[in-house]
């Protein structure tokens, strides 16, 4: 753990971010913001049929730790199955960016993860939903 | 430098060094620094504290805070209540912070001071006392984007509860009111005009005068959000033809928890309560109940009686000091910052020039979120405000997100806005951009 908020790690994630931009036919999409300093981030998904993620992308703006948060992130869950990802905790997410985050910048640290949470929350809704009986 | 100051001192407790500066008729900073308790602590990483975020809220002389202690010590009590020794004391010091206020502003009559919890109470109680009461459907509330929420929400939330309309001054391309139309927006359906007296994100000063006389010509009224040009000069009400104004102790050096809402007296007397309860009843049966006149009617329950006698304390203070030193004082250092922030590459200031605004910048570094600025900023000690200041349609209008401001008062120094560009210059280095 870096004591540094901007160590290397950080700054080049956020000056050469892993897959910034979008995908043609995403299987998930959400996006969400932290109202307080206005960062935006935006996540993609693609999906398999085993449920493996396949490629994630993120578009967005805000501050470094935020953006460079997203960059890590989809990074992080290609790959990774729904199931995985479903135990990902917040703590993890903290744990990958390297660097300790003080209370004030954990929001922006973890946008990204929330966003995230939201996604699965919306996918195992929509499984839920096509294999309910249709009445 | 050598301005004239104000020759009453309000029986403000003078140091030695300030009084024989104030003998000399001179501005001297360092003394007036003595005076601020706070900007003598370094800071946790052993920094001394650079204190640009009086925008936000200003720091507490301690004339204020031995004030607020003199109260709990010796007289605190209720007021209007108890009929004895301390009571009597508490009430009296609390009218005579009123009394403060009222010169002040240069309102023309106690009565129409109310004492509130800070600018956005008092605009909401406006927005709703006044505004619930006489707006009428295809009435119109002229507003501007550059205002802070606390000046725009509560208009929004009187529109769409009476059917009134908000219209808005255009913006320049800087920020700035753009009055070319305003004749032509203001109509007979125009019931009050909005706005702030200086703005907490460009700095703008607003021609107040004159849109209160453009206003009036059509029979509009003028609220003034004075949260920030209450630092930072001498307001009139009625000179300048205001019909309301609120401020907050906080940003004029007194306590949180205490703002003014002052309103012409004809007004204030159509106006209904939006809190009932104690203090501000004239007779209570079991059904129904009569109001107090104002202010009472506007206060109900317990005041904050400390905080609004150390905002008295506070009055005294600036008074003594005298706006006119203060302001040229706060135009110095705007006016150095501008010029040496304007020097750095990347940086874009936002708003108009140095002439036109009080002590407040607000900028964009290229390549740097304002977030990343104030957190690199705060490691040289230097303290700012980064994100939308409460101004998200304002920097919708300027097409950013978020900026980083600067906010001087009358206890900073030239060294500090030397220290501020040095932190700067600082992130970007961090940021790999020096
Ligand atoms: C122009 C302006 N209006 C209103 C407010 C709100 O003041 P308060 O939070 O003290 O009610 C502020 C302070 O942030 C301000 O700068």
């Amino acid at each position: 753990m870096s004591d540094d908020l901007y160590d290397e790690f950080i700054l080049d994630h956020y000056e050469s971010p892993y897959h910034r931009g979008h995908l043609a036919a995403p299987t998930a999409v959400h996006e969400d913001e932290n109202p307080l300093c206005g960062d935006h981030v935006q996540i993609e998904l693609l999906v398999d049929a085993d449920d493996r993620v396949q490629e994630a992308w993120f578009d967005g703006h805000g501050c470094a730790i935020s953006q460079a948060a997203a960059s890590i992130l989809v990074h992080e869950v290609e790959g990774k199955t729904l199931a995985e990802l479903r135990e990902f905790q917040a703590r993890d997410m903290l744990d990958l960016l390297r660097v300790r985050l003080t209370a004030s910048r954990q929001k922006c640290g973890l946008l990204s993860f929330k966003i995230l949470k939201t996604l699965i929350y919306g996918l195992d809704e929509r499984r839920q939903q096509s294999q309910a009986p249709a009445d | 430098m050598t301005i004239p100051l104000n020759p009453e001192t309000c029986g403000v407790d003078f140091s030695p060094e300030r009084a024989a500066a104030a003998l000399e008729r001179r501005f001297d900073v360092e003394c007036i620094r003595r005076d601020f308790p706070i900007l003598h602590k370094p800071l946790p990483n052993g920094k001394p504290l650079v204190y640009l975020d009086n925008a936000a809220t200003t720091q507490k002389p301690r004339q204020v805070i031995g004030k607020i202690v003199e109260c709990y010590e010796n007289y605190n009590a209720n007021v209007h209540r108890g009929i004895h020794a301390l009571g009597d004391r508490v009430t009296t010091e609390l009218e005579s912070a009123r009394e403060k206020v009222r010169a002040f502003i240069g309102a023309g009559d106690i009565e129409e001071i109310i004492f509130t919890a800070g600018t956005t109470a008092s605009i909401n109680l406006v927005a709703v006392g006044w505004g619930r009461r006489f707006l009428t459907t295809g009435d119109e509330l002229l507003v501007n984007e550059a205002e802070h929420h606390a000046n725009l929400v509560p208009w929004q939330q009187a529109a769409q509860a009476t059917g009134a309309r908000l219209k808005f001054i255009p913006l320049a391309a800087n920020g700035t009111l753009d009055l070319t139309a305003l004749d032509e927006l203001l109509t007979p359906r125009t019931k009050l005009v909005a706005l702030s007296g200086m703005s907490n994100v460009t700095g703008a000063v607003n021609p107040v005068r004159e849109v209160a006389v453009r206003a009036k010509a059509r029979g509009a009224l003028v609220l003034v959000d004075a949260a920030q040009s209450a630092a930072h000069g001498g307001i009139d009400v009625r000179n300048a033809g205001i019909d309301f104004l609120a401020f907050s102790g906080h940003k004029l050096f007194g306590p949180t928890g205490v703002g003014v809402l002052y309103g012409r007296r004809e007004l204030l007397a159509e106006m209904e309560p939006m809190q009932f309860g104690g203090n501000m009843i004239r007779r209570v049966r079991r059904e129904s109940s009569d109001f107090a006149d104002p202010p009472a009617r506007f206060e109900a329950g317990t005041l904050p009686i400390v905080e609004a006698i150390g905002l008295g304390a506070a009055i005294d203070y600036v008074t003594a000091i005298g706006w006119d030193a203060i302001v040229a004082h706060e135009r110095a250092l705007t006016a150095q910052a501008w010029g040496q922030l304007s020097q750095l590459p990347g940086l874009k200031i936002i708003g108009p020039g140095a002439e036109q605004r009080g002590g407040i910048i607000s900028f964009t570094v290229e390549g740097i979120h304002p977030h990343d600025m104030a957190e690199l900023l705060d490691r040289c000690g230097v303290a700012v405000r980064a994100g939308h200041h409460c101004t998200m349609p304002l920097h919708a209008a300027l097409h950013i997100s978020a900026s980083t401001r600067a906010s001087f008062s009358l206890y900073n120094t030239s060294a500090e806005v030397d220290a501020l560009c040095a932190a700067i210059e600082y992130a970007r280095q961090v940021f790999r951009r020096g």
